[in-house]
């Protein structure tokens, strides 16, 4: 017991004491999970409000595969990530397995269904409203994504603020395909594990009340911009 | 037989079978331009139907809705639907989407609101108007795009008697520059107000058409007999 008040205490010392190599960890999580929310948003966002007022065939099948992907292991994404960028794989001439870009490209990956999923719920809440009154205009459906996508930006902010948090809290895919390498692709979660496991508890819960601190500051911000906009444009 | 007057718009035969319900029950109405028509009905009648399958929003089970040449239309809705966006960029969405460039669609949208009065709060958002003033912009949007034919859906259902007499005069002008009216109301004064010819439609059908002043004192059929003691019962 007493062992975890210690490390509780030296966690925050090293927080509050500017440690640099707890904060460049830091960064470049946050870095490389920004990235990956941007990414999966750029190509998230527009997947999820066509499925949302889009008409083709294979739109129900296409919305069961992408609620099934929320579920997708992430270790399983990773390995498939691995298998595309290795040396021996189609991607291997990028050269980028074990670099901080392999780390947003598999964070990506688990982005996307996340934001495209939750996307999809908001936009066609908003199409439902809409479909008439924007039909009567002469709004074509294509005309109409963007139309959505805009018109729900608020809740779609929280939406983007979703991807981010898992891309930040994976651990999994991130170690396969960033191989956990100091000053490289060490990342929060990743280096959480490595010092739990060597037995380091401070820089782990340091960097765990970071993590926490990250996510729940991200939330509570995206949480107030909603409230504005509720009061602010209805 | 006397030479048929141009016709804007004539629906023929038409039924409309909606979650297995027919709403409209082979129905046949020819509008000309120049008159304000109101389409009068007990609820469920088919009212609001009718109105969505001439503009097109709904697709006839089976008949025909066909204009005699393209014709601009327009629809106000009982609700008004306005997006995240300012009233005055509300405007300028439509006026867009149906290809209208800058500037000139500032400025049509800018006289759009001061011509419904409601020039000084073009920047306020839209969503968060009164239920009035949203309705207004609703026909500020709708006029913007110069329609020949404008469909009003219960303008006025959920509004109090002042914005009510506001709506009132903003239909009136527009009909007055020429634009073909054809609005449905609960609202029997407002029918006596704005129409010059009653619809009157009972079980997804016409049972009469006659002239506004006329229907009110003899109505033609016993549904709207009917319908005109029950909503005027000390008549």
């Amino acid at each position: 017991m007493f062992e975890i008040f210690a490390s509780f205490g030296v966690a925050l010392r090293l927080i509050g004491g500017a440690d640099p190599e707890l904060w460049a960890i830091v960064l470049l999580s946050l870095k490389l999970s920004l990235a990956a929310a941007v990414a999966g948003a750029a190509i998230g966002l527009p997947v999820g409000a066509l499925i949302a007022v889009g008409r083709f065939p294979g739109r129900r099948a296409l919305i069961v595969l992408l609620n099934a992907l929320l579920g997708l292991p992430s270790v399983v994404v990773g390995l498939v990530v691995y298998l595309l960028l290795s040396r021996a794989g189609p991607l291997g001439s990028w050269g980028i397995l074990f670099t901080p870009t392999a780390i947003v490209v598999a964070q990506t990956v688990l982005v996307v269904p996340i934001v495209a999923a939750l996307a999809r719920q908001a936009t066609e809440d908003a199409w439902d409203e809409y479909r008439e009154q924007l039909t009567s205009l002469g709004v074509s459906r294509l005309r109409a994504v963007p139309t959505v996508l805009w018109d729900t930006r608020f809740s779609l902010l929280t939406v983007v603020m979703a991807g981010f948090g898992r891309a930040a809290s994976e651990v999994g895919a991130v170690m396969v395909v960033g191989g956990n390498i100091d000053g490289v692709t060490r990342v929060m979660t990743t280096a959480i594990a490595l010092e739990t496991s060597k037995g380091d508890l401070p820089l782990a819960l340091g960097l765990g009340i970071v993590l926490i601190a990250v996510v729940l500051a991200i939330n509570a911000g995206a949480y107030g911009i909603r409230e504005w906009s509720a009061r602010h444009h209805g | 037989m006397a030479e048929r007057a141009p016709f804007l718009l004539e629906a023929r035969d038409v039924s409309v079978v909606l979650g297995g319900v027919r709403a409209l029950d082979g129905l046949s109405l020819t509008l000309e331009p120049g008159v304000r028509t109101v389409v009068l009905g007990p609820n469920g009648a088919g009212k609001s139907v009718l109105l969505r399958t001439l503009h097109g929003l709904i697709a006839p089970t089976s008949g025909t809705v066909s204009w005699h040449r393209p014709t601009r239309q327009a629809m106000v809705f009982q609700r008004p639907v306005m997006l995240r966006r300012s009233a005055l960029a509300n405007i300028r969405y439509a006026l867009a989407v149906n290809g209208m460039a800058e500037p000139q669609r500032t400025q049509v949208a800018s006289s759009a609101l001061a011509r419904v009065g409601l020039d000084r709060i073009a920047y306020r958002p839209a969503r968060v108007l009164s239920g009035g003033e949203q309705q207004r912009l609703a026909l500020a949007r709708a006029w913007s795009l110069k329609p020949e034919i404008l469909f009003l859906d219960e303008p006025t259902a959920s509004l109090d008697p002042g914005a009510t007499a506001e709506i009132e005069r903003v239909i009136a002008s527009i009909a007055a520059e020429g634009t073909r009216i054809v609005m449905t109301t609960h609202n029997l004064g407002q029918a006596r107000r704005l129409a010059d010819e009653i619809v009157f439609i009972h079980a997804g059908r016409i049972t009469e058409r006659t002239a506004a002043d006329r229907f009110f004192d003899q109505p033609a059929s016993s549904e709207a007999k009917l319908f005109l003691q029950g909503e005027l019962p000390w008549k």
